[in-house]
């Protein structure tokens, strides 16, 4: 199977990515994430306005397969939901790194990105990771 | 499928009751603001209703029809002499607010059970009244709570949970106010211990543990386990969904668990999938027993009138003996709340209806017949995964309980899925494994045969699963479109979830 891997995003092992913007980003799951997942047909995001600390459950995704957690890279609170996931949640499967991001939110501190990996150090993660045979 | 909805046969007029004449007097209808019209309840006669059923029950599966190794769910076969005895008119003509003494045979019978499954599991008390298993999942969650609560210790908010776990642990967890930390297995399908023990310390409240697990392991650490949890303060609650694999063998008390709840309607035979409803009695150490749910039924001594059956409070019951030509001995039964208990978590006694049909389940079977079902369970999974292993993945390769967990993957037919194989196997006439779970294997097939299965349908079915991976390879098409001998083929299950339709609804009267 091929993974996209978008070249201006950060990315964690458990495949979120972040696309920077000075001091706001973009978060979503990665391509080889809606993959494993199959057909999704649920997001469940946070509200406006909620903090999170870096890794912790910020948002739920369901597949007919399973509903698995979504980690927040690093800290932040939210200043914006894609509330379009909530009437298409195919958008994940059809555009993961685009239409198909989850929130936005502000970096509360950017020393925290230094533990991402970039998207050479994702590809070759995703590969040891198929190689393994999955997860 | 060709078969209408209720709702769409029939014509106004048509009718299948007939009430019988009017006995008590007649109440006026509630104000019409709070009656519905636009309802329509469906008017058909006798004959058209009967064959409506009859055809929609000609349609189904169940294990009245065949084998159903769905795993976790024990679909072992529910003998039809359960349904005889709830049926006794004695049982079903009582009502909950009868006075006590009026309902002792019910009440003898709920302490029976209790004490049957005292003696099963090694607990120190049980309440019967959480209405299923994921309701006992909550109801011992919220013990652990009460528990810690009681002794001033607040800090204790998290649930350990291992990754192997059925989903409603995580569930009973967050309704009940925890915070869950996931485990990870080793790789012999067992809790990581390394893991476990980086996670111990003050704030655990408990640990949540099914064993055997849902690879059907049984996970060879449990004492070490309860031990270390213990020692950090913490509860270990049971996960009682595969007790099908224990009784007679092992006692969870003994092992370690402070509470665990009990599936009657897996372990203990009585009906459920769509027949249900189902009961998940919870049973308690003495660490526990008096945060257990009530009201639970206790048994007095007492004395009662051979000739009247009355009971007779002022005789003395070391007075009486067998010879006595005038009294007897006896129990009087009477509900009881614990005294810290957490409450009522159920209108009533629990569901007494299910509860009748394990007790019966119980003493036909009797000790001798418990052990040798959870022994036959577990040599009939043992079989049917020695069969299966040589022609799909096994990736805990040891010896089951009695459920065991394949990988859905064919080699040579890199395109077909574990749901793939499940649809094909409905067309061999079996109904599927579970699919996708537990989540630690990828492509999971989860097979629980039973002990109620023969061996030459366990040789059917591991054909069947021979023969699908033949088809995998040659013909990958078939069990893309399988199933072709249902009344539906595949069914869209994106699209049932993407757009939730949950009520039929006339066409002329969808747009309002």
């Amino acid at each position: 199977m091929t993974i996209k891997i978008d070249p201006d995003c950060l990315y964690t092992k458990t495949h979120e990515w972040i696309r920077v913007d000075g001091e706001y980003a973009y978060c979503g799951i990665t391509d080889y994430a809606q993959q494993q997942l199959s057909d999704i047909v649920y997001v469940e995001l946070p509200e406006v306005g909620d903090s999170f600390s870096q890794g912790e459950v910020f948002a739920t995704v369901e597949s007919v397969k399973a509903a698995s957690d979504c980690y927040l890279p690093v800290a932040g609170e939210i200043v914006e939901i894609n509330e379009e996931l909530e009437e298409s949640p195919d958008l994940v499967n059809t555009d993961p790194y685009g239409d198909g991001w989850f929130v936005r939110f502000i970096i509360e501190d950017p020393e925290e990105l230094n533990n991402l990996m970039d998207a050479d150090a994702y590809r070759k993660y995703t590969e040891r990771v198929m190689a393994e045979g999955g997860h | 499928m060709s078969e209408p909805i209720i709702y769409e046969l029939g014509a106004p007029g048509r009718r299948a009751a007939h009430l019988p004449e009017l006995d008590v007097p007649q109440a006026d209808l509630p104000p019409a603001s709070l009656l519905r019209e636009e309802i329509d309840l469906p008017e058909v006669s006798e004959v058209d209703l009967i064959r409506h059923f009859t055809r929609l029950s000609r349609m189904n599966y169940g294990v009245d029809v065949g084998f159903y190794p769905l795993g976790s769910c024990t679909m072992k076969y529910n003998p039809k002499v359960n349904e005889e005895a709830a049926r006794l008119p004695g049982f079903v003509f009582t009502h909950p607010y009868q006075p006590e003494e009026s309902v002792q045979g019910n009440l003898q019978l709920m302490y029976e059970l209790q004490e049957f499954l005292k003696a099963l599991s090694g607990f120190e008390a049980v309440s019967l009244q959480p209405a299923a298993g994921a309701h006992g999942e909550l109801t011992g969650i919220l013990m652990i709570r009460a528990y810690h609560l009681s002794r001033g210790d607040k800090k204790r908010k998290i649930i350990l949970i291992p990754d192997s776990a059925h989903g409603t642990n995580p569930a009973s967890t967050t309704m009940a106010g925890f915070e869950m930390v996931e485990l990870k297995s080793d790789e012999r399908g067992n809790v990581d211990l390394d893991d476990l023990r980086a996670h111990l310390n003050e704030n655990v409240a408990g640990m949540m543990l099914t064993n055997p697990n849902t690879l059907g392991l049984f996970d060879e650490n449990v004492v070490e386990i309860c031990h270390l949890v213990h020692k950090a303060g913490g509860l270990m609650y049971g996960d009682g969904a595969n007790f099908n694999a224990l009784m007679g063998i092992a006692k969870p008390a003994e092992l370690g668990f402070d509470v665990m709840h009990f599936n009657l309607h897996k372990t203990f035979s009585t009906p459920h999938g769509g027949g249900g409803p189902g009961s998940g009695p919870v049973g308690a150490s003495h660490l526990l027993a008096d945060f257990l749910p009530g009201p639970i039924v206790v048994a007095e001594k007492c004395v009662f009138d051979l000739l009247t059956g009355e009971r007779c409070g002022d005789i003395d019951y070391e007075s009486v003996d067998e010879e006595d030509e005038k009294y007897v001995r006896g129990a009087y039964y009477k509900l009881e709340m614990p005294p810290q208990s957490i409450g009522r978590v159920k209108s009533f006694y629990g569901h007494f209806n299910v509860m009748i049909k394990a007790y019966t389940y119980i003493r036909m079977l009797g000790a001798q017949g418990l052990l040798e079902s959870s022994l036959a369970a577990v040599l009939n999974a043992n079989y049917l995964q020695s069969l299966l292993k040589e022609i799909y993945p096994l990736p805990y390769d040891r010896p089951c309980m009695h459920e065991f967990v394949l990988e859905g993957k064919i080699e040579g037919a890199p395109e077909v899925r574990a749901l793939d194989i499940s649809k094909r196997l409905i067309d061999y006439g079996f109904h599927p494994p579970t699919n996708y779970f537990p989540l630690i294997v990828p492509e999971a097939l989860m097979i629980e045969p039973t002990e109620t299965e023969s061996k030459s349908t366990l040789d059917q079915f591991a054909e069947a699963m021979r023969k699908i991976a033949q088809e995998a390879r040659e013909n990958p098409q078939l069990l893309h479109d399988a199933p072709v001998t249902t009344p539906v083929g595949r069914l869209d299950e994106v699209r049932a979830a993407r757009q939730l339709i949950l009520r039929w609804q006339p066409e002329s009267k969808e747009s309002s």
